[in-house]
């Protein structure tokens, strides 16, 4: 089952990735083979097994609904491109 | 003496009977770094002034008498992707070349309260994802035993920094071997512990579910005690595990008679370099001659497990580096038409290809139609391997392999074939998988002079079995006094 | 055909704010406005290496919504991520819950014109709200504010089981008394604290199978969305009618124009890729938490109702207005409490408060005075002290500038005047100026003994005793 060039510019658009021209091929041949190999879970002996999200069996940990103050908000946005009015500013969005 | 080549309990013997000064080691420390980055490029940021200030500082307090802990002023390494306040944390991208993070990693804070000193923070491949350092966007760096080779990844900045003598030990983090692959290849001591045993806090998430920060270091003593540093419940990260705490140097009991070791036979079959297999037959014998009960056995799920791991780990970065959106901070392309634009740009410009690859294989494998075939089957695959373990443990205390299928490969060599790259994590991926602890030590070199790493593998929060099991190995083969890396 | 040969077809899915004190997955306060981003810290702002806490109340909250809507309570829950690019999203995914919400399969009755009538409720789960858009000063961006970022909202998705406006508005107003009696909401929607996400879709009636539905999203008014359904529905129709297709999409409301617009992007082909959240670990509720919350639960409308009929002898449609809003409803039995008068209590809310309240397009919350004044009021018109018309007014002042209606009668010297002498003055002065008047009623014509007090009113500015009035005149009309 190869990967077509529309699915993988679909999936790029998911992850809002640009692909180039020029990359696309390479892209395709590397998802492929890793695909190919990744399909050997379907030969697996899992029938019955139920599935594993994490690799702890924690369970209900809650935190108190008590307000704790970040008192340092600057340091928030120090990091931004661009800002105005203590906001994150980006391209219009209707 | 030649400080840089002290471990760190020697240093702080040293520190007790006054034969030493902190400022004398932190100093000796910044001069290796000032001798040595320009051949290893360990580091992507070196602190090595504020060090200085600092070892002074602390050492007045010491002499004070208003610091007294034993760890107070001894200099540490911290891969790039541990957030430390104030000074750049850039997990070797683009994305994040000048990310200064607000707030501090539980284990920074951890180390802060004792008054270690941050040396600098360690070169990585971009977001942990990779097997060499050649992925970082700044520097590939070298093996300190041969300088055209990898230190493999993506803890090559710890692992070589450690080797080189430039951090008397080092924090690193390993989703599918990114401690004990470099620790292997650059002939330290790399600890991986059971997922939950050290907060995740400020650790920027490769793979939530697989991702554990562990140390590196030069020998298994200061293993124990650096993970006695930073191992704890944390309220802030809901997986970390909320067990009392154990002092893991009180383990070492340099015995292992009646330990039983499962072989797994799996894990030297072909793929396998002869020289990694016979050095580990060697060490097999060692511990017979210990008076460890050996026994070969098979775990046939190598192959399931890096299947399962690629698909996992790239499903959750997938998701985890959404954020790098080039709005609230990382890096933002100039030029951009509309926001679907700026999010397009920003986002291809600041990540490299590995990086790129992994989001596509990630954003698939979860994509509708796909997710049954691929995202679920690994999380019952897990299921599988978690099992497997299981049974096998039921028999032994420790399970033995490879740390890495070969030595250190030349740089350039891989990095343009990502399938045989990711094929050079199979033997330690299933633990990630498992959440199982895991220690590499150094076992022996190839006859291009090149160390070979042995894995012992443990049952979940049995970091002291396979601590006493690898300090026992060490102290009866004392690696460190015969082999040194060529720099 | 004509739009009889249709049935339209509504369902809802209700983004309830809940008024938990810090927000669902980190320590910040949820309180509504704040300057912007003041309300953040490196979690709900997204930092690389942060981590969610589930906040234990939102846990709580929800399955106290689900029990008061009668779900079944999932003793095995999680969350999972919804992974889309918004700017209001930092992480660039929202973490909700997918596959095994906390509540599920319940049901609430309303009241249509043809009797009551059961709306199913598929599921309840709880997630996290959005980050608002600013637009800029310059017109030249949009502007990011986090402060909501992270706020706990629970989610109430119906089957389709409305088959009109109406039916959509009592079931959302049913909703919006449920959560503001169990206190997990204050459903303040000018704040956007409760918000609805309308699916319409209309069939021919008599077909079995659903036809194509359209969403219009983050309504806020009962107004709009009874207003939006009806053009939708309407719409939906007359292309069909034309023989034209229904395309499943996400439909923008406009108040103004009272027209809805697509907003499809072509390039974005959706797809969420929900998985489960590896940051959290699983929610395992207990029979006995969950029966502990069952036992805590407050008294709901419909028993609210009931007692109003008994203990208050309320009719019906009284007792029902009242216990729609529990404002309302805490208002009237406190006020009750306190001027033991529940029939004028009752006639207040239901006539001249409902009315301003309707005509400002205001919610009952919003109500500016309390029940102690309201109790003043009614206390002053039974002591005599004031005329109910003269009621009427301080009510309005107390909309306009509430406080001690004592003080707004002597301030506005609305003191009704019952001082016989006084009174006498203003008959007489009245009886001079309208000689016609007597003679009419001398001739029998009752009436004009009305028209002589509705004078005498007018002289006193409304001010004079009826009571005294009506009787002075009687004796000076006798002689």
């Amino acid at each position: 089952m190869k990967v077509t060039r529309e699915e993988i510019l679909h999936i790029a658009n998911l992850a809002r990735l640009n692909l180039e021209e020029n990359e696309i091929d390479k892209y395709l041949e590397n998802l492929d083979d890793i695909l190919n190999f990744a399909k050997i879970v379907n030969n697996a002996p899992v029938d019955g097994l139920g599935i594993t999200i994490g690799a702890n069996e924690a369970k209900n940990v809650f935190r108190k609904d008590e307000i704790k103050v970040f008192e340092d908000t600057e340091s928030l946005l120090q990091n931004a491109e661009s800002t105005e009015q203590n906001m994150f500013k980006i391209p219009k969005v209707i | 003496m030649n400080i840089t080549e002290l471990t760190v309990h020697e240093l702080q013997e040293k520190l007790k009977n006054k034969e030493l000064t902190i400022t004398e080691i932190t100093k000796a420390y910044t001069d290796r770094i000032n001798e040595k980055e320009k051949d290893v490029q360990a580091f992507v940021t070196t602190l090595t002034d504020t060090a200085l200030r600092e070892s002074e500082e602390i050492q007045t307090k010491v002499e004070k008498g208003e610091l007294t802990g034993e760890f107070a002023g001894i200099p540490i390494g911290i891969k790039d992707n541990m957030c430390t306040k104030g000074i750049k944390t850039t997990c070797s991208s683009r994305m994040l070349e000048n990310f200064i993070a607000p707030y501090d990693a539980t284990v920074v804070e951890k180390l802060n309260k004792e008054n270690m000193i941050n040396l600098g923070k360690l070169n990585m491949d971009e977001f942990a994802m990779g097997a060499s350092t050649e992925y970082s966007y700044f520097k590939k760096t070298r093996n300190p035993w041969n300088l055209n080779k990898v230190p493999g990844g993506s803890s090559g900045g710890s692992a070589a920094a450690v080797a080189a003598n430039m951090v008397p030990w080092a924090l690193g983090s390993d989703t599918g071997g990114s401690i004990r692959q470099p620790s292997s290849f650059c002939g330290v001591v790399g600890l991986k512990p059971t997922y939950g045993l050290v907060s995740r806090y400020g650790l920027v998430a490769f793979a939530s579910s697989l991702d554990q920060i562990g140390p590196i270091t030069k020998d298994v003593y200061d293993s124990a005690m650096l993970l006695n540093l930073i191992s704890g419940y944390d309220e802030k990260d809901t997986t970390s595990s909320d067990r009392k705490k154990v002092d893991y140097t009180k383990c070492l009991k340099n015995n292992v008679k009646g330990l039983k070791i499962g072989v797994a036979k799996e894990f030297f079959g072909e793929g396998i370099n002869k020289e990694v297999k016979s050095s580990l037959q060697r060490a097999i014998e060692t511990y017979k001659n210990l008076g460890a009960e050996i026994e070969e056995f098979s775990l046939d799920i190598a192959q399931y497990a890096l299947a399962t791991y690629y698909i996992v780990a790239c499903a959750e970065a997938s998701s985890n580096l959404g954020r790098f959106d080039g709005i609230r901070y990382g890096y933002r392309t100039k030029e951009f038409k509309n926001l679907r634009d700026l999010y397009k740009k920003s986002r291809s410009e600041g990540f490299g290809p590995e990086v790129k690859r992994r989001i596509i294989l990630g954003t698939y494998v979860l994509s509708s139609g796909y997710y049954d075939a691929y995202y679920k089957k690994a999380q019952q695959v897990r299921t599988l391997v978690m099992n497997e373990f299981d049974k096998a443990f039921e028999k032994y205390d420790v399970i033995l392999t490879p740390t890495s299928p070969t030595v250190a490969f030349d740089i350039g060599s891989k990095s343009n074939n990502p399938l045989e790259m990711y094929l050079s994590d199979i033997c330690t991926v299933s633990l990630n998988i498992a959440g199982l602890p895991g220690i590499s030590i150094p076992c022996g070199i190839d006859k291009t002079g090149m160390p070979i790493g042995m894995q012992l593998i443990g049952n979940k929060f049995e970091e002291e079995t396979i601590l006493n099991a690898a300090y026992t190995f060490e102290q009866a083969t004392k690696f460190r006094e015969k082999y040194k890396p060529g720099i | 055909m004509s739009r009889e040969d249709y049935e339209v077809i509504i369902g809802l899915e209700v983004h309830a704010e809940l008024s938990t004190k810090t927000k669902i997955f980190c320590s910040c306060p949820t309180e509504f406005g704040g300057a912007p981003n003041t309300h953040t810290c490196p979690i709900c702002m997204a930092m690389p290496g942060t981590l969610p806490v589930l906040n234990e109340k939102v846990v709580e909250y929800a399955v106290k919504a689900g029990l008061a809507t009668n779900c079944e309570i999932s003793k095995n829950s999680k969350n999972d991520r919804k992974n889309y690019y918004y700017p209001d999203l930092p992480k660039s995914y929202q973490i909700s819950q997918y596959d095994k919400p906390l509540c599920e399969n319940g049901e609430v009755e309303i009241e249509t014109k043809d009797g009551k009538k059961t709306i199913r409720i598929e599921r309840i789960h709880i997630e996290e709200d959005a980050g608002k858009l600013n637009h800029d000063d310059f017109g030249g961006g949009s502007l990011v504010d986090l402060n909501r970022a992270g706020v706990p909202l629970i989610e109430t998705v119906s089957r389709p089981d409305m088959r009109s406006a109406e039916e959509a508005e009592n079931y959302l107003r049913k909703l919006k008394s449920i959560f503001e009696y169990i206190e997990v909401s204050d459903c303040k929607m000018q704040e956007g604290s409760l918000r609805a996400d309308v699916n319409v879709s209309v069939r021919k009636k008599g077909d079995t199978k659903l036809g194509t539905r359209t969403e219009m999203k983050n309504m806020n008014s009962f107004k709009s969305i009874v207003r939006a359904i009806d053009y939708e529905a309407e719409r939906q129709i007359d292309v069909i009618e034309n023989g034209g297709k229904i395309y499943q999409e996400t439909l923008r409301w406009d108040d103004v124009s009272g027209k809805t617009f697509s907003m499809r992007d072509k390039e974005d082909a959706q797809d969420y890729r929900y998985f489960p959240d590896p940051d959290l670990v699983a929610i395992k509720l207990s029979e006995e938490y969950i029966q502990n919350i069952k036992n805590s639960l407050p008294e709901l409308p419909e028993s609210r109702k009931q007692r109003y009929l008994e203990e208050y002898k309320l009719s019906e449609k009284d007792a029902k207005l009242i216990t729609s809003s529990k404002y309302l409803s805490d208002l009237f039995e406190e006020a009750t409490a306190i001027c033991n008068n529940a029939k004028a209590v009752n006639n207040w809310i239901i006539s001249d408060i409902s009315k301003i309240l309707n005509e400002n397009e205001m919610e009952p919350v919003q109500i500016p005075f309390n029940s102690k004044q309201l109790a003043k009021l009614i206390i002053l018109i039974d002591k005599g002290t004031i005329s109910s018309s003269i009621g009427k007014k301080v009510l309005a002042e107390l909309f306009n500038n509430p406080r001690d209606p004592e003080e707004i009668i002597k301030e506005k010297g609305w003191i009704q005047i019952s001082d016989e002498g006084a009174i006498k003055d203003v008959v007489l002065k009245v009886l001079k100026a309208n000689p016609q008047s007597i003679e009419d009623y001398k001739g029998g014509k009752d009436k004009a003994l009305g028209f002589l007090i509705g004078q005498a009113m007018k002289e006193t500015k409304g001010k004079a005793n009826p009571q005294m009035l009506n009787k002075m005149f009687l004796e000076e009309l006798k002689k």
